[in-house]
């Protein structure tokens, strides 16, 4: 993670990662399916028929949260809607972003809490609304505020909300799945199916006792690799922030101001995290727990924002001194 | 049976090219709808202007210069709207340089500086420049998508027979990337300062 990078080539990293993180979740979902399924009945076809029925009911579990999800977030934490008259300079800095974005105008909210955070939310660019705390604007110039606006507007654009969801999708029909398998095993009838047509014997009971482990295991690599896609679209949003801005002092000033409040945002909470600027109820990151993290380190954050303008990583020093800077 | 592998062959054929050529149209449409919106954020910079310099008019007896400038600048721009995009380029660049002029001279009136009108205004002038300066970043952004569109393999092929051509960027002059000079050598405070 070294030397100069571009813009576009960091979006482009970020976005095949997260592809080949959803592509791991899918073949674990499908894995799963496909031993229940073999590993109860012996039949090739129950595996495809088990995956598949996970994926409808939980998908039909979220459809409430695309269409809903945006109006229960905000109603929540409490937000209200401003407009040019109530917020002028906000208003005109989302604006800004939205016409270097190429997306309609959002809906925008202001938070009234002192902890300086934002987030976007909405299934699609026309359905969307951008919220940030009281905090966040007294703490920022115009400079670090576009770029965190730039920020959320990405997540917009690239359509991350909606990517999160299938993710979601994913991960919650490897949760049900493997839940009602175990239940059925063992707290259950417990039978095999006596129509092995096809005799699977071994085979069959090796599978069977793969899908307990795989039961077992999978939703919690699911969560993780959920978690890493997490991570990597606040990458990504970040890259295409400095698209948009072509200033990634802005963001990275920001970045660091921000990370430098310890306050923990009251209105959030674990359920929501995954949709603010930086983590709300974390008191300070500590690398040590990046693995189980919805965000990355603020630190690793800034050091890719540095290597778009070939600066090297940020030390401790700088970065209290880049909190200076106005 | 040949026949057959003939037609689906032309027909695929046809689909790629179709696809191609639909793609390109889309995406040369883009670029006009960017230019387009320049010329909307350009507008709107023309309309805030008066009522800026009418703002400030009041309090600044000793800069008439710089106000008349920006007046002069600005009916300069909207005229060039008529004589192609080089000419308003030009003509927009030079109002943008003296609207830098006079909020450089405003720096010297506290009370201006103060003034909640102005302020506002300033603000207002603040976010137009800058959407206009994001509008060209979109259309430019919409230039490199259609330019590679019909510059990449296999899509070059049918660009010229189509007749797609490629865009122009918009590109700042070089005489813009320099600071604009601000002439401070007449100022002189107000009485009541």
């Amino acid at each position: 993670m070294t030397g100069r990078a571009t813009f576009y080539s960091q979006e482009a990293a970020n976005r095949r990662d997260s592809v080949l993180l959803v592509i791991a979740v899918a073949v674990i979902l499908g894995a799963l399916g496909f031993a229940i399924g073999y590993g109860t009945s012996g039949v090739v076809q129950t595996g495809i028929a088990v995956t598949t029925g996970a994926l409808i009911l939980a998908f039909f579990l979220s459809v409430g949260s695309y269409f809903g999800g945006d109006q229960l977030v905000l109603g929540t934490s409490g937000a209200k809607q401003v407009d040019e008259t109530t917020a002028p300079q906000l208003m005109n800095v989302v604006q800004e972003m939205a016409i270097a974005a190429n997306v309609p105008m959002p809906k925008v909210y202001v938070i009234n809490d002192t902890a300086p955070n934002a987030f976007a939310t909405g299934r699609d660019p026309k359905h969307a609304s951008v919220a940030v705390t009281t905090g966040l604007l007294a703490k920022l110039d115009r400079e670090e505020l576009q770029g965190v606006l730039g920020h959320e507007l990405s997540h917009v654009r690239n359509y991350d909300i909606r990517f999160s969801l299938l993710v979601a999708v994913l991960v919650g029909s490897i949760a049900l799945l493997a839940d009602f398998f175990l239940r059925f095993t063992f707290w259950g009838g417990g039978r095999r199916s006596s129509n092995d047509r096809d005799g699977g014997g071994g085979l069959q009971a090796l599978v069977f006792i793969l899908a307990i482990v795989l039961a077992v295991l999978a939703p919690i690599f699911a969560r993780l690799v959920q978690l890493a896609v997490s991570r990597q679209r606040e990458y990504l949003a970040d890259a295409s922030s400095v698209e948009l801005t072509r200033n990634p002092s802005g963001l990275e000033r920001a970045l660091a101001k921000i990370a430098s409040d310890q306050e923990v945002l009251e209105v959030a909470n674990r359920a929501t995290q995954h949709l603010y600027f930086t983590n709300p109820i974390k008191k300070f990151e500590a690398r040590s727990s990046s693995m189980f993290s919805t965000h990355p380190p603020i630190v690793d954050r800034i050091n890719r924002l540095r290597q778009l303008t070939g600066e090297g990583p940020a030390d401790p020093q700088e970065i209290a001194a880049l909190r200076g800077l106005d | 049976m040949e026949i057959w592998i003939v037609l689906i062959v032309i027909a695929a054929i046809a689909v790629v090219v179709i696809g191609i050529y639909n793609g390109l149209i889309g995406r040369r449409n883009r670029v006009d709808e960017a230019l387009s919106q320049i010329q909307v954020q350009l507008k709107r910079r023309h309309d805030l202007i008066p009522n800026l310099v009418n703002a400030v008019k009041g309090y600044m007896q000793f800069e008439q210069k710089v106000l008349t400038d920006v007046t002069n600048a600005r009916a300069a721009a909207v005229s060039a709207g008529a004589q192609g995009v080089a000419a308003q380029a030009q003509a927009e660049n030079a109002l943008t340089g003296t609207l830098r002029s006079l909020f450089a001279v405003v720096e010297n009136y506290p009370d201006l500086k103060a003034n909640q009108n102005v302020l506002s205004l300033q603000e207002q002038l603040t976010t137009t420049e800058n959407q206009i300066s994001f509008s060209r970043q979109h259309y430019n952004a919409t230039v490199l998508e259609y330019n590679n569109g019909i510059q990449t393999f296999p899509n070059t092929i049918f660009a010229g027979m189509f007749g797609f051509t490629k865009r122009d960027f918009f590109e700042a002059e070089a005489g813009e990337t320099a600071n604009p000079t601000v002439d401070l050598s007449l100022t002189q405070p107000p009485a009541g300062a």
